[in-house]
């Protein structure tokens, strides 16, 4: 099993990048580490407005998942929320502030709200962070077949999300 | 009942989002700017936009390879241009069937009347010349005509503008109408209004044309950009222009 090794030398990169990366936007390019073949897609289901099963059954770390936050080139949720992440200086306001998320919402709602957010409303300006594969229109050749977050880095984010409490 | 609707009516006009509530009515990307980008924008000597506008000026009086200029025509530095007239492009072209844009304009000229080997829409003489051409109408109100054959071109850019795009799976309209005077990390979310183009980008450093301010957002989208001059570029000049009806042209305008 070199799995620890793997994600440990993934953050490694991820903090470099994190540091460096001054563009406010996400850039367009794939990160580094993703390029070649996509990551697998595990099916979900959602009931009562919920995804009580973690994707893929993996569990996910409350660290991994505040950087990926954070970061222009992941999660990015701070483009249009806020999150008590000092260090970063810009967020927006296009949605609702995520601080204190984990005391109004199941972490099987927060799980959803990260996968496929038009499911709580259509118009939203939200992406689908791990909607299934097809749906989209026009998508860069780089990004197809892939979902916008890999089912590990979405169960980083819900498992971060549900510490703030 | 009425007195209440009368306050609450005062009360939403003087709320300072206001552009926000009254999504009906053209706001410049002015408008959205902080103080001193206004400034930078309004004062000639410091806006950095000047610099292309100069370069095109001077592209003006200079011969092509049949040994005439734009000003042989069109007067010395653009003197028998009709400002009202760069404020209504992009027009139909009865001649072409087709909708002209300024720069499709600029490109015609620049191979027909000067002779001179045709450019691409990113070669930045071409900028230069379309920013120099705005910048002679600048203060005129933007005024596309919305009733005639353009009408089709019109309906078209309408729909791109709320279909969505990429991965990242939003259409203009989203950010650019829903969630205008917003912040999106740090920016605030403009209307996306086109009457300052060529803009000067801030954050890019550099004069940008609609046709790569477009890219540049589907590529955000992470979505395939059309291809240079495409219909659907000129569908989405055509609604996008006539969307800024009534608005001052400020090219070069400084945008985040």
């Amino acid at each position: 099993m070199c799995k620890p090794l793997d994600s440990l030398a993934k953050r490694i990169r991820h903090c470099r990048r994190g540091v460096l990366c001054l563009s406010l936007l996400a850039p367009a390019a794939l990160p580094a580490d993703e390029v070649g073949s996509p990551p697998p897609y595990f099916d979900w289901q959602a009931e009562n407005y919920e995804i009580n099963s973690p994707l893929g059954g993996l569990t996910g770390v409350a660290e991994r998942g505040r950087a990926i936050a954070g970061d222009p080139l992941r999660g990015n949720c701070l483009a249009c929320h806020q999150l008590p992440i000092p260090e970063e200086d810009f967020y927006g306001n296009l949605g609702p502030s995520l601080a204190g998320i984990a005391s109004r919402q199941s972490t099987g709602m927060i799980r959803l709200h990260i996968v496929d957010q038009s499911r709580f409303n259509p118009e939203t300006v939200m992406p689908g962070y791990y909607r299934p594969l097809g749906q989209l229109h026009r998508v860069a050749a780089e990004f197809r077949g892939r979902t916008y977050l890999s089912a590990r880095e979405v169960e980083d984010v819900v498992v971060y999300l549900a510490t703030l409490k | 009942m009425k007195a209440s609707l009368l306050v609450l009516a005062a009360l939403l006009v003087a709320m300072p989002g206001r552009q926000v509530l009254l999504a009906d009515e053209a706001v410049s990307g002015y408008d959205y700017l902080q103080p001193d980008m206004q400034a930078m924008q309004d004062d000639l000597s410091s806006n950095p936009g000047m610099l292309v506008v100069e370069q095109g000026e001077t592209l003006f009086s200079t011969p092509g390879q049949n040994g005439k200029s734009c000003a042989d025509c069109h007067g010395e530095d653009g003197a028998r241009l009709e400002t009202k007239h760069i404020a209504r492009y992009p027009v139909y072209s009865e001649e072409l069937k087709q909708p002209v844009t300024l720069h499709d304009q600029i490109q015609r000229c620049w191979k027909e009347r000067l002779g001179n080997p045709p450019i691409t829409y990113r070669d930045e003489q071409l900028l230069q010349l379309e920013s120099f051409v705005r910048y002679l109408a600048r203060g005129e109100l933007v005024n596309v005509d919305t009733g005639g054959a353009l009408v089709p071109y019109y309906a078209a850019g309408r729909e791109l503008f709320r279909q969505r795009f990429g991965q990242v799976d939003i259409a203009c309209r989203q950010c650019h109408e829903y969630h205008a005077g917003q912040l999106f990390r740090g920016q605030v979310l403009s209307q996306g209004q086109t009457n300052g183009f060529p803009v000067y980008r801030y954050t890019e450093g550099q004069v940008t044309g609609l046709q790569e301010r477009i890219t540049q957002c589907l590529t955000k989208l992470r979505a395939e950009p059309f291809a240079e001059d495409s219909p659907e570029y000129i569908d989405l000049e055509v609604y996008l222009s006539a969307r800024s009806n009534g608005l001052r042209i400020e090219t070069p305008a400084i945008r985040y």
